[in-house]
C-alpha cells in the first residue's frame, strides 16, 4: 500500500501533492489495478491533516478515472498510468536531448535552463486553461 | 448549511480595554477552523465566549445554533480543551474518564478507552504525573468522547514539543475523520493551520480582519510586484492589503476575485503564512481597517 | 459531580473528620467516667457533711487542662471549616483553571455550585453538630465545677456551648466559599477569611449579643449578700462592685451611682469611718461599711442578661449566623451564575 508524505517547500497544496504521489506511483507501477489506497481516516491520522483535504484528492482521482470509491469498503485503483509509460515516449525524449544540448551551446548555465524550461512550462499551461 | 458559529457585532470589554470588537463571523459546520493572530489579538477571548466562559460585552454570539453555556443541552453540544489543558491533579486518567462519563449523557466509553490505550496511558497514572503532551492528549480525548457537534482548542499544542504537537495533531484529524465534529482551534504556529485547517479567521488587534475558506482566501490573494505605482491608480475591485514602495519599485499585497490582468505587474500566489503576515503587518500600521469578509 | 465533588473534598474531609473523630473518641471514653467522679464525689461529702467547695474547686482544678483544650477546638473548628472547606471551595478550581474543565462537561453552573455546596455544606453542619453534642454531653460534670467562674452566659462559654457552634461553623464555610471565589487564590482566600472570621466573633459578643434582648437593668443597695468586690484604697477610696441574684448571668454593666444618680468610678468615704472604730476600718469586715455607704445614698446600677435567657441567646444567634450563611451562600450561586468567568 502506498505511503504519503508531504512537503511543506514544495509549493503545491496538500492534495495537489496527494493527488501527484499517487499518479507517481501508477507511473512506477508501485501501485495496480484492485490495489487499495489507504482510507481517509487513515492518511489523516499519518499526516495530521484535514480528512477533507484527503478526500478532495481522492476525489479528483475519481474524476480523472484512475481510482473508484466504494461504499464502506474503500478506494481502490482503477487504471494504471503505465500505459502512458515513459518508455512509449521515446521520440519526446531524443527531441528533448536535442534542445538540452542546444541550450548548453548557446551557453545557458543549469539554472537558466530550468528557469527557461519552467517559465515556458508554466505559461503554455496558464494559455490553454485560460 | 447550518451555521457553527454565528457572531453578530461581538465585543468583550475589560475595564478599559476591548479584547475583541465588533466580531462578524459566519463559519459553516462540518469545517476544521484555524483562528489565528498574534498573542493578545483576542483569540482567547473568542473561543471562551463561543464556549460560554466569558459572557459578551456588546453583541450576540450563537454556537450549534443556541446561545453558549445556555443549559445542559447545548453544554452537550460543545466541547472546549482550555489552554494549558487543565486537569484534576489528584485524579487519575480513569477517574478523569469515569467523571466524563457521569457528566456527559453522549459520553463514548469506548472511543475514550480505545484512546488512552492506543496512547499508552496508564489509567491508574495520577493527572497531575503526566507530561504536558499526555496531558493535552487526556484533555483532548476528554473533549473528543463527548461526541460534541463542535470541539474549540484554545492553543492546544502551544507549551508541546514538536512530536507531541505532531501526535495531538494526528489524533485530532483522526478523530474529526471519524466523527461528524467541526472544529475551531486557535494556534500562532501557521504550519499547523496549514494542514489541519479548511477555513480560516485571522484576528488581529482584537478585530476580525479576513475570514473564509482556506482554498479561496490563498486563491483570491496574490503579491504582485511591478514598477512604482500609485495606489489611486488601482482597479477598485483591487484590495490592497499591504504595499510597500521603493523609488522603482511597488509590491503590493491584494485581495481580489478577478484574476489580474495589468502585464504590468507579476504575480505570484501566497502562502498562508504570506498571508497572515500581510493581515497582522497591515494592522499594526493602520489604525481602523474595514473587516474583509468572505461570505459563502 | 457528586462523585467528583467528594474526591475533590476527600483529602481535607478526611483530614478534619479523622481529627474529630479521634477526639470524639477520647471525650466519648472519659465522659461516663467524669460524670460518675463528680457525683460520687458530690454526694460523699455531702453525706459527710459540711462544704463542698473544697471538693468542687479540687475537680474544677483536676480537670482544668482538658477543659480550656475542649473549649480551644469548640473556637478552632469553625475557622478550620471556614479554611479548609470553604475557602478552597471556589478559588482551587479558579486557579488550577479546571473550572474551564468542568464547566464544559454537560453540567450547567448552577447545578456544579449546588452539589459542591450542598455536599460540603452538610458535612460542615454535621462535623460541627456533632461535636457540639459530644461536647456538650462530656462538659456537664465540669461546667458545673466550674460554674463561678464561668457562668454560661459568659462570652467564652457561651461560643463553646449549645448549638451557636453550628451557626458558626456553617458561617465560616459560607465565607470561606465566597471570598475564594472573590479573591480566586486559595492562600489569600484562607487569610482573609480567617482575619473576618476572627474579627467577627470578637465584635459579636461585644456589639450584637448584649442587645439581642432588652438588659435587666437594676438599681440597688449593696449589701453584704450581692457584693462582689471591695478595694479601698487610698485610706478613703472605695471601689464596689456588685453581682446580681441571679448567678450564671451575664454582667454588661456595674458600675456606682451617687445619691444625685450621677455614675462615679469612686466612692470617698468621710474620714471618721476609716478611723479606728469607723464604720470602714481595717478589721471591722465589709457589712458596716457597706451599710454606711448605703446609707449616705450610694447605690449599685446593674445591667445584666439573665441566665435563664440562655436558649433563647443560642437560638438567636445561631439564626443570624444561618441567615448570614444563607445569604452569603445566595450571593455566590447567583455570582457563580451570572459573574463569574
Amino acid at each position: 500500500m502506498i505511503e504519503f508524505h508531504l512537503n511543506g517547500r514544495s509549493g503545491l497544496s496538500p492534495y495537489q501533492q496527494l493527488v501527484q504521489q499517487v499518479r507517481h506511483a501508477l507511473r512506477l507501477g508501485l501501485l495496480d489495478e484492485g490495489d487499495r489506497l489507504p482510507t481517509v481516516k487513515e492518511v489523516s491520522k499519518q499526516l495530521a491533516i484535514n480528512p477533507n483535504t484527503v478526500l478532495k484528492a481522492y476525489r479528483e482521482l475519481e474524476y480523472d478515472g484512475l481510482v473508484a470509491a466504494r461504499q464502506g469498503v474503500g478506494t481502490f485503483v482503477t487504471a494504471t498510468l503505465t500505459d502512458g509509460s515513459l518508455a512509449a515516449h521515446a521520440p519526446l525524449r531524443k527531441d528533448l536531448r536535442r534542445w538540452l544540448a542546444k541550450a548548453r551551446l548557446a551557453g545557458l548555465d543549469e539554472e537558466s535552463i530550468e528557469a527557461l524550461f519552467m517559465n515556458t512550462f508554466r505559461n503554455n499551461a496558464g494559455e490553454d486553461v485560460a | 448549511m447550518t451555521a457553527v458559529l454565528r457572531a453578530r457585532a461581538l465585543g468583550k470589554q475589560y475595564r478599559r480595554r476591548w479584547a475583541l470588537q465588533n466580531c462578524n463571523l459566519n463559519i459553516p459546520a462540518g469545517r476544521v477552523v484555524g483562528l489565528v493572530g498574534p498573542n493578545g489579538a483576542g483569540k482567547s477571548t473568542l473561543l471562551n465566549l463561543a464556549s460560554g466562559m466569558l459572557t459578551p460585552t456588546a453583541g450576540t454570539i450563537e454556537v450549534c445554533g443556541g446561545r453558549p453555556a445556555a443549559d445542559a443541552g447545548q453544554l452537550t453540544k460543545v466541547g472546549f480543551v482550555a489552554q494549558d489543558a487543565p486537569v484534576y491533579t489528584g485524579l487519575s486518567v480513569a477517574d478523569h474518564l469515569a467523571f466524563g462519563r457521569r457528566l456527559n449523557p453522549a459520553w463514548n466509553d469506548d472511543i475514550a478507552r480505545d484512546r488512552i490505550t492506543a496512547l499508552g496511558l496508564d489509567p491508574k497514572q495520577k493527572a497531575g504525573k503526566l507530561s504536558g503532551g499526555q496531558r493535552a492528549q487526556l484533555a483532548l480525548t476528554l473533549g473528543i468522547a463527548k461526541q460534541p457537534e463542535l470541539l474549540i482548542l484554545d492553543e492546544p499544542v502551544a507549551a508541546l514539543d514538536p512530536l507531541a504537537r505532531r501526535e495531538f495533531m494526528q489524533n485530532l484529524m483522526e478523530s474529526v475523520a471519524e466523527q461528524e465534529m467541526s472544529v475551531i482551534l486557535s494556534s500562532h504556529l501557521v504550519s499547523d493551520v496549514e494542514r489541519t485547517c479548511d477555513y480560516l479567521v485571522v484576528l488581529v488587534d482584537s478585530r476580525v480582519q479576513v475570514a473564509g475558506n482556506m482554498d479561496d482566501l490563498l486563491a483570491t490573494h496574490y503579491r504582485l510586484i511591478g514598477p512604482r505605482r500609485d495606489l489611486d491608480t488601482l482597479p477598485a475591485e483591487l484590495h490592497v492589503i499591504s504595499a510597500s514602495h521603493t523609488d522603482k519599485q511597488s509590491t503590493l499585497l491584494v485581495r481580489t476575485e478577478a484574476p489580474v490582468h495589468d502585464p504590468s505587474w507579476t504575480v505570484s500566489s501566497l502562502t498562508l503564512e504570506d498571508l497572515v503576515l500581510a493581515y497582522m503587518h497591515e494592522s499594526a500600521n493602520t489604525a481602523v481597517r474595514p473587516k474583509l469578509e468572505v461570505l459563502r | 459531580m457528586i462523585r467528583l465533588t467528594w474526591r475533590q473534598f476527600q483529602a481535607s474531609a478526611v483530614g478534619l473528620f479523622g481529627a474529630l473523630a479521634v477526639l470524639v473518641a477520647l471525650l466519648g471514653a472519659t465522659g461516663a467516667g467524669l460524670a460518675d467522679e463528680y457525683d460520687t464525689g458530690l454526694t460523699a461529702c455531702t453525706t459527710a457533711g459540711g462544704d463542698c467547695q473544697v471538693f468542687i474547686e479540687n475537680f474544677a482544678d483536676d480537670h482544668s487542662a482538658t477543659f480550656l483544650g475542649v473549649m480551644a477546638a469548640m473556637l478552632l473548628l469553625p475557622a478550620l471549616i471556614g479554611l479548609f472547606w470553604g475557602a478552597p471551595l471556589i478559588a482551587r478550581e479558579l486557579e488550577s483553571g479546571t473550572l474551564r474543565l468542568v464547566w464544559n462537561q454537560s453540567i450547567t453552573r448552577g447545578r456544579w455550585f449546588a452539589v459542591k455546596l450542598t455536599l460540603t455544606g452538610l458535612a460542615t453542619v454535621v462535623a460541627a453538630g456533632a461535636l457540639a453534642w459530644v461536647v456538650n454531653w462530656w462538659s456537664t460534670p465540669v461546667d458545673k465545677s466550674m460554674a463561678k467562674d464561668f457562668a454560661r452566659m459568659d462570652p467564652l462559654m457561651f461560643g463553646t456551648r449549645g448549638i451557636v457552634v453550628v451557626g458558626y461553623a456553617a458561617f465560616a464555610f459560607a465565607l470561606g466559599v465566597v471570598v475564594g471565589m472573590l479573591a480566586r487564590k486559595t492562600l489569600a482566600a484562607m487569610a482573609i477569611t480567617l482575619a473576618v472570621f476572627v474579627g467577627l466573633q470578637i465584635a459579636m459578643p461585644i456589639l450584637v449579643r448584649p442587645h439581642l434582648a432588652p438588659a435587666i437593668s437594676t438599681t440597688v443597695a449593696v449589701t453584704e449578700d450581692n457584693a462582689a468586690d471591695t478595694q479601698l484604697s487610698n485610706g478613703t477610696t472605695l471601689l464596689i462592685s456588685a453581682r446580681p441574684a441571679d448567678k450564671g448571668a451575664w454582667i454588661l454593666a456595674d458600675y456606682t451611682v451617687d445619691p444625685s444618680g450621677k455614675r462615679v468610678e469612686s466612692i470617698t468615704l468621710p474620714a471618721s469611718a476609716t478611723q479606728p472604730g469607723g464604720a470602714c476600718a481595717p478589721g471591722k469586715g465589709r457589712g458596716s461599711c457597706l451599710e454606711l455607704v448605703a446609707d449616705m445614698g450610694y447605690r449599685q446600677v446593674l445591667e445584666y442578661q439573665p441566665s435563664g435567657r440562655y436558649w433563647g441567646f443560642q437560638w438567636g444567634e445561631t439564626g443570624i449566623y444561618l441567615g448570614l450563611a444563607l445569604g452569603l451562600a445566595g450571593f455566590c450561586s447567583w455570582w457563580v451564575r451570572r459573574r463569574l468567568s
